[in-house]
């Protein structure tokens, strides 16, 4: 069996890191092969270098048995090679096929024509069961549908060796069903897929053969089907891994936060919150699981004070904080783990230091008359990011737009954690890590419940509401379903209850 | 009443047509992503070059001085602009800080060559651009009158650039390419769309055609260069905004300045106007435009990548 792709030897060094360490890369014709490694293991810059976005310091690709060199992206292009990025390059205020053209565009008497390109895409998304509407408009459109936009996209360009970054990172589970399905119905037209994620289930359901990098380096290549999630994770992370979280009882105490009947007007036609009640008690994590959109970021939003509620009250520790600025809340221990990091959670040029203290840099020790104290502000952070492994190039110094996403992730998550606040809103706070991090962040969070502090969890991801919560809420259309147990449910009671199960309606 | 808005409407749409025409330049400028706030420079370049070219060969041929004039104005324009793409593409410089260079070189270059090549910082022109009525067209009733009667053949040209643009920027794959790379840059080079030289290409047209704005002017209306382009650029990027990034909008903006600034320069001989105090006529397209860039500001089209420098490391 010959290899379609073969890289060889390949090394990249960025400034302080070595991104790709003499990594040996093999895909065979017509197979899925995923790209496991921790966030920052490698894996995309590798992928980046076989797309032509960068270029080895040294090493080799071999192409069919050919030894290619791979400038840029076109040249990836006219070899069959196409990228499926974790940011989809998708222009949003275009149509589905004026994206899927640019740069090839058919034209006929000097105007593009779009209407050949259209019927063209049109035949593809049928072939590949993509159901692509051409003519809408990408704002229009979910992600799920962008994805496939993207999808068609290298279809359109014939491409055979197909890259996906991170993409089920984005989708919902129904969606990543579909991009199964699809990525199926791709391999048996005779493409070929390289997968990068650090998901073990996903490997185990899709791909054929892996390929673990760790630190820049290979680890090694298995066949999915003669290992398990366990081995994988070792591998990855390097260390044995525990799926089971270390959950003692909860002792819940007296109540923090209450929410009386609160509402929030939607933006956007976005459904809002409406007469949302639910307390949240000392020691213990309350979950709020349900379908993005369905009121969550509204909730969220009026606790932390980002926005202001339209009826009802907030109460932690029995006052009123519906009309305090966000400060003043901070001041009374409310801590926020944002689900947009890069929106909300770090200032990406501020280096770590200056992040660490972005919500009490006023405050003494960080700073006495008017003054910033330095030094005072990088031990702090220098603790901060050794409690919480948080990794960088330059240490404190570097700036957090230079950090790997898990490390953002962690850097955020400690400044949180390190204030002691009472009450930690956590949205998404495993959102895109990798195993090992995920299982700290975890362990963070549970600790927090133990030391009597209160976390109000936020997340899509149903397995980590299961695993962490103490008891659930469930939010559909910006009310609450119900709120259960976390020992006496499972997925599927939740599952039901967030598409608004109790009226017996499905979405 | 009517009467005076035929007196008046040859006068409007010849003030529109320069504004016009540096604003569609705007347009290509920030469709790709590059602000330009030097559109006033670039202009102030072609009243210059049109100025100086125009009196230095209208005695030798009458009959061509002021076409000559218009083209070496827009190739001065587009190449004055060159610096700003260099600035702004190729070094990632500021664009807005950028813009402010153009427009402070601008106004000490061309005086600075005015007086140098001429001894004198008002360079003047003997003729300009003549009105035609033209047959047929002008007999239509009321349209007629309006738009056929008195007009320059600058004001068709620039219609016809109008025109040209809107299908170039709509329907041309250059055109898909120039807005794909205002509105997401990283799309447009992962499709292979080289976004340094379309944007590029986009200043230097941006150029082109303020550089024909400001010549236009000056054979239209001014008769002579003196040194400024007295805001004009700055009420092109106004209607560039106002007109929300889009050629007919621009048409409409354009349009609603000229018919203003007009009813504020005739207002003194005209007996209904002159009761109203100047000051109001004179500043109300200007309060206007404020008013409704602050209402529109919401619901802004503009580019989205407008005012980033292109790097293709950062994603």
């Amino acid at each position: 069996m010959d290899y379609i792709v073969e890289m060889n030897n390949i090394r990249k060094e960025f400034p302080g890191i070595v991104a790709c360490d003499d990594i040996d890369f093999q895909v065979k014709k017509g197979e899925i092969h995923a790209l496991l490694g921790e966030n920052g293991a490698g894996k995309s810059t590798l992928m980046n270098i076989l797309f032509g976005l960068y270029q080895p310091d040294s090493g080799s690709i071999v192409l069919r048995g050919k030894k290619t060199n791979i400038a840029n992206p076109n040249i990836a292009n006219d070899l069959g090679i196409g990228m499926v990025h974790q940011h989809f390059k998708l222009v949003h205020n275009f149509t589905v096929t004026e994206n899927i053209i640019l740069g090839l565009e058919p034209t006929r008497a000097l105007m593009v024509d779009t209407r050949s390109a259209s019927s063209r895409i049109r035949e593809l998304s049928k072939r590949y069961n993509l159901n692509v509407n051409p003519d809408a408009k990408i704002e229009d459109v979910s992600v799920g549908m962008q994805q496939r936009v993207e999808i068609i996209k290298m279809l359109y360009r014939d491409a055979e060796i197909l890259i996906f970054d991170e993409p089920t990172a984005v989708l919902t589970p129904q969606e990543v069903q579909e991009l199964t399905k699809i990525m199926h119905s791709l391999i048996d037209e005779g493409k070929t897929i390289i997968l990068i994620t650090h998901k073990l289930r996903e490997i185990m359901s899709i791909a054929d053969r892996c390929t673990v990098i760790r630190w820049g380096k290979v680890i090694g290549t298995v066949s999915v089907s003669e290992t398990s999630e366990e081995k994988l994770a070792e591998m990855m992370v390097g260390r044995k891994v525990i799926f089971d979280l270390d959950k003692k009882e909860a002792r819940p105490k007296e109540e923090i936060l209450s929410l009386e009947k609160l509402t929030v007007n939607g933006k956007d036609g976005g459904h809002g919150l409406k007469s949302f009640s639910l307390g949240v008690k000392c020691g213990e994590i309350v979950g709020l699981a349900g379908v993005d959109g369905n009121g969550q970021s509204e909730l969220i939003e009026a606790v932390i004070g980002l926005r202001k509620p339209d009826g009802g009250k907030i109460l932690l520790h029995g006052e009123d904080i519906s009309n305090l600025s966000i400060r003043e809340r901070i001041e009374k221990g409310v801590a926020h783990i944002p689900e947009d990091r890069h929106k909300h959670g770090l200032v990406l040029d501020y280096t770590v230091q200056e992040n660490f203290i972005l919500k009490n840099y006023y405050q003494p020790p960080f700073s006495a008359r008017g003054l910033l104290n330095w030094d005072t502000i990088y031990e702090h952070a220098e603790r901060v990011i050794k409690d919480f492994d948080v990794r960088s190039g330059q240490g404190v110094e570097a700036s957090a737009r230079s950090l790997s996403g898990g490390n953002q992730q962690k850097a955020i998550v400690g400044r949180e954690i390190d204030g002691n606040p009472d009450l930690l809103v956590a949205v998404q706070p495993t959102r895109g890590l990798d195993v090992g991090a995920i299982e700290y962040i975890h362990q963070r969070l549970l600790e927090q419940r133990d030391q009597g502090k209160a976390v109000l969890l936020i997340s899509l991801e149903l397995d980590e509401i299961l695993d962490l919560s103490d008891r659930i809420a469930v939010i559909y259309n910006g009310e609450l379903v119900g709120i259960v147990d976390a020992d006496e449910t499972d997925e599927n009671e939740i599952g039901l209850m967030m598409a608004g199960g109790k009226r017996g309606a499905a979405v | 009443m009517v009467d005076l808005i035929y007196q008046l409407f040859p006068y409007a749409i010849a003030f529109t047509i320069p504004l016009l025409l540096t604003s569609l330049g705007g347009l290509f400028s920030e469709r790709s992503g590059v602000i330009n706030i030097g559109l006033e420079g670039l202009m102030l370049m072609g009243m210059f070059v049109g100025a100086f070219t125009i009196s230095q060969t209208e005695a030798a041929n009458p009959g061509t001085a002021v076409w000559i004039g218009l083209l070496s104005a827009a190739v001065f324009g587009a190449i004055f602009a060159l610096l700003h793409a260099f600035a702004c593409v190729t070094l990632n410089a500021n664009q807005v800080i950028s813009g402010i260079a153009i427009n402070m070189i601008a106004s000490a270059v061309t005086v600075y060559l005015a007086r140098f090549l001429t001894g004198s910082g008002n360079v003047q022109i003997i003729r300009g651009l003549s009105r035609q009525t033209i047959p047929l067209l002008s007999d239509i009733p009321v349209l007629g009158r309006l738009f056929f009667t008195q007009s320059y053949a600058t004001t068709w040209l620039v219609l016809f650039i109008l025109a040209a643009a809107t299908f170039l920027l709509y329907k041309t794959k250059f055109g898909l390419r120039l807005r794909a790379c205002g509105e997401h840059p990283h799309a447009a080079d992962s499709a292979g769309v080289n976004v340094y030289l379309m944007r590029y290409m986009a200043v230097i047209i941006s150029g082109a055609c303020a550089g024909l704005g400001g010549a236009i002017f000056i054979v239209t209306l001014s008769g002579e260069f003196n040194g400024t382009a007295a805001g004009l650029g700055f009420l092109a990027l106004a209607a560039l905004i106002f007109g929300q990034w889009k050629p007919w909008g621009i048409l409409a903006a354009t349009f609603f300045f000229g018919f203003a600034s007009t009813i504020a320069n005739v207002s003194q001989v005209i007996p209904t106007l002159a009761q109203i105090p100047g000051i109001y006529l004179k500043t109300f397209p200007y309060v206007v435009t404020l008013i409704a860039l602050v209402l529109s500001s919401k619901s802004s089209q503009a580019p989205k990548a407008i005012g980033e420098p292109y790097d293709k490391g950062k994603r």
